[in-house]
């Protein structure tokens, strides 16, 4: 038996972007320093960074400043200029390089990106992908920690996803990558460094659908991105409660899959939604709704919210870590409904 | 000023039916743009209406050094542009109205025109934002060597936004086959120019982004044809962006209804005297004869052209409320 291959999240971005590069030259990758060290090939100075977390490692060498272009500091300009290859043809995966930086270009996301396709009554394509990374754990502050994918899931025409592991980075990126429609694709700092089984020729996760990350029968945990370990980690603290728990990992926040966080509840009557956004109008109150308005009848108590305080991510170790929710108080809010 | 080739203006008028077919242009974005008013004044169909009467040479000559396959992208004020680039006026019309058939099925209306089999990506909202998206279909052509050029289309308004800065500044530093065209009509809504802008022209900011600055007279559409073309040849040939100034002016408000009490009486008559389609018809008159009913047909045609886009709109249908929930995605959702 042939050992399976295990790389890390990191890796598993790089494998979907350069196979997609490879398969399809319509393909190209821009953002602050994809590259690092542009223009200075000659002096063998390019490629020093790979992207600010690294994810792009090779690409340049393999693919060359045609198709890897290292922008300037200039959001608004690039993610624009995005847009506008989206819509004559190429398939521009944009790196915004924390999320929080989408104030500075947003319209382009919003207005441009997310409605061309509605705004010209169907008549054209935007197959962007918005690759971000999201939240926090890495002593940043507030301008550099926050979550906002239910920021962008309000906007109809942007569909947006949070892998929670390497296996569903790599599938969901390539799934946005060959998808017609502006993508979000949300990357947790956190999970750069996971490691897993994934398999090495090119594949698909569907955008808009959830999984089954541990089937249960007495309880739905409901998390995204990094939440989902925290709810599995909750989960297996919960056994020695007597509590057999189940965990929905959301993957995609827009379209959101209804189906398979309503059947859990269905089943197991009772829902703790885990979100490390911020509370108003946000992810864990938008699942609770749901919930609340199709499985009323199924729920032997209300749903629980474990989210983010209704604050800016604090930048001290020990504030941001009681700021982040972790398995202890995923384990308290699913004991009240016992 | 950096000036990218001689001043055209004393040079051979183009050939007659150039002129013609600049001529007729104008005359049909006005009649538009006319009619146009008369009907939102009349309150047949919702919405705000920004009217380029006054600005015709801009569009027509700019359009008329592209070629069909050449992008363009366009602001609120943005009939003339659509129309210069061969946008066919009943589906305009119709989207004005509302109807299914328009150029995108009434879910855009006045202010977001688009047409993608002409290159016209879309007229835009936001002040601004067409000046990025115009970056990305030049990148497209540069890596796909199609030698396509991207034209986009702005106010002196939009001089002052983010979004002109970075635009300039990325598509200097990639050479972008891109061609920015600053309408400069001396007003962003009521705030005149000289009050927004730090600076003379617009134009006067295209040393700082290491690129071609040129001032055309925008009431004078074979000085804006001539230079466009230099432009978009500067452009196609691989030498980078340009920026475009034409010196303009809107005869009416910023918006159908607007007084437009921030601007003397004088001024506008003074601007007026310079009609860019009276001399346009002069230049046809004196330097190759046209006979005063040789216009008075083309201002007729025009007018009959949009009678059948009038007459197309009012019978067409009204979208099927099922179309709230078409086009949001690739693929129908709930």
């Amino acid at each position: 038996m042939t050992t399976e291959r295990v790389i890390t999240f990191r890796e598993a971005i790089t494998e979907a972007l350069r196979l997609e590069m490879r398969r399809d030259e319509r393909v190209i990758l821009l953002g602050e320093d994809v590259a690092g060290g542009a223009g200075r090939q000659a002096e063998g100075l390019s490629e020093a960074w790979g992207g600010a977390f690294a994810e792009y490692k090779g690409l340049f060498a393999e693919f060359g400043d045609n198709r890897v272009l290292d922008t300037p500091i200039s959001e608004m300009g690039y993610l624009g200029a995005a847009v506008g290859a989206a819509i004559t043809g190429l398939r521009p995966v944009a790196e915004l390089m924390f999320v929080d930086f989408i104030g500075v270009c947003m319209d382009q996301l919003m207005n441009q990106a997310a409605f061309a396709r509605y705004m010209s009554g169907g008549r054209v394509n935007v197959p962007l992908t918005m690759l971000t990374h999201v939240g926090a754990g890495v002593g940043m502050a507030a301008q550099h920690s926050k979550m906002l994918y239910s920021f962008f899931a309000h906007i109809p025409g942007l569909k947006v996803v949070a892998p929670s592991s390497a296996y569903h980075a790599k599938g969901l990126l390539t799934a946005a990558i060959r998808d017609d429609d502006p993508v979000v694709f949300c990357v947790h700092k956190l999970l750069l460094g996971q490691s897993e089984h994934v398999p090495e020729e090119p594949y698909e996760f569907p955008i808009g659908k959830a999984r089954i990350a541990r089937p249960g029968s007495d309880v739905t945990l409901i998390g995204a991105a990094m939440t989902t370990s925290v709810c599995l980690r909750a989960a297996k603290a919960l056994e020695a409660d007597g509590i057999d728990a189940e965990v929905v990992d959301l993957l995609s926040i827009s379209p959101l899959d209804e189906e398979t966080v309503l059947s859990s509840v269905r089943r197991t009557g009772r829902a703790v939604v885990v979100d490390e956004g911020f509370p108003r109008c946000g992810l864990a109150a938008d699942v609770a709704a749901l919930i609340a308005g199709h499985a009323f009848d199924h729920l032997d108590g209300p749903v629980k919210m474990v989210t983010a305080p209704h604050a800016p991510v604090p930048f001290s170790r020990p504030l941001e870590l009681a700021f982040m929710p972790g398995p202890e108080r995923v384990r308290a809010a699913t004991l009240e409904l016992f | 000023m950096t000036n990218i080739g001689p001043d055209n203006r004393a040079a051979t008028a183009p050939p007659l039916n150039e002129m013609l077919g600049l001529y007729r242009t104008m005359v049909l974005i006005r009649a538009f743009e006319q009619r146009f008013a008369t009907l939102v004044l009349k309150g047949t169909f919702s919405g705000a209406g920004h009217l380029c009467v006054g600005q015709e040479a801009v569009a027509a000559g700019v359009c008329a050094a592209l070629r069909n396959d050449d992008y363009v992208t366009s602001n609120h004020r943005g009939h003339g542009h659509c129309l210069a680039k061969g946008v066919d006026p009943d589906e305009m019309m119709a989207e004005l109205y509302g109807k299914a058939t328009g150029t995108c099925k009434g879910k855009g209306g006045s202010m977001h025109i688009a047409d993608f089999r002409r290159g016209m990506l879309g007229a835009n909202g936001i002040v601004g934002a067409g000046l990025p998206i115009a970056c990305g279909a030049a990148l497209t052509a540069k890596l796909t060597k199609s030698g396509r050029v991207a034209v986009a289309f702005f106010g002196d308004g939009a001089s002052n936004i983010g979004a002109f800065h970075e635009s300039l500044n990325l598509a200097s530093i990639w050479k972008l086959p891109v061609v920015f065209v600053c309408e400069n009509n001396r007003y962003g809504e009521a705030t005149p120019v000289e009050y927004a802008l730090a600076a003379e022209h617009v134009a006067d900011r295209a040393p700082a982004y290491r690129m071609p600055g040129v001032i055309a007279d925008g009431q004078d559409v074979l000085d804006v044809y001539a230079k466009a073309r230099e432009a978009v040849s500067h452009a196609r040939a691989g030498d980078g962006p340009v920026l475009l100034e034409c010196e303009t002016y809107r005869y009416f408000g910023h918006f159908v209804g607007d007084q437009a009490r921030y601007r003397s009486a004088e001024e506008v008559e003074s601007f007026r005297a310079r009609d860019c389609i009276i001399r346009c018809a002069e230049q046809l008159t004196k330097q190759h004869g046209v006979r005063a009913k040789q216009l008075e047909d083309i201002a007729a045609d025009a007018e009959g052209r949009l009678d059948t886009a009038v007459a197309f709109a009012e019978s067409s249908a009204i979208p099927d409320a099922a179309e709230i929930m078409t086009d949001v995605y690739s693929e129908v959702r709930r």
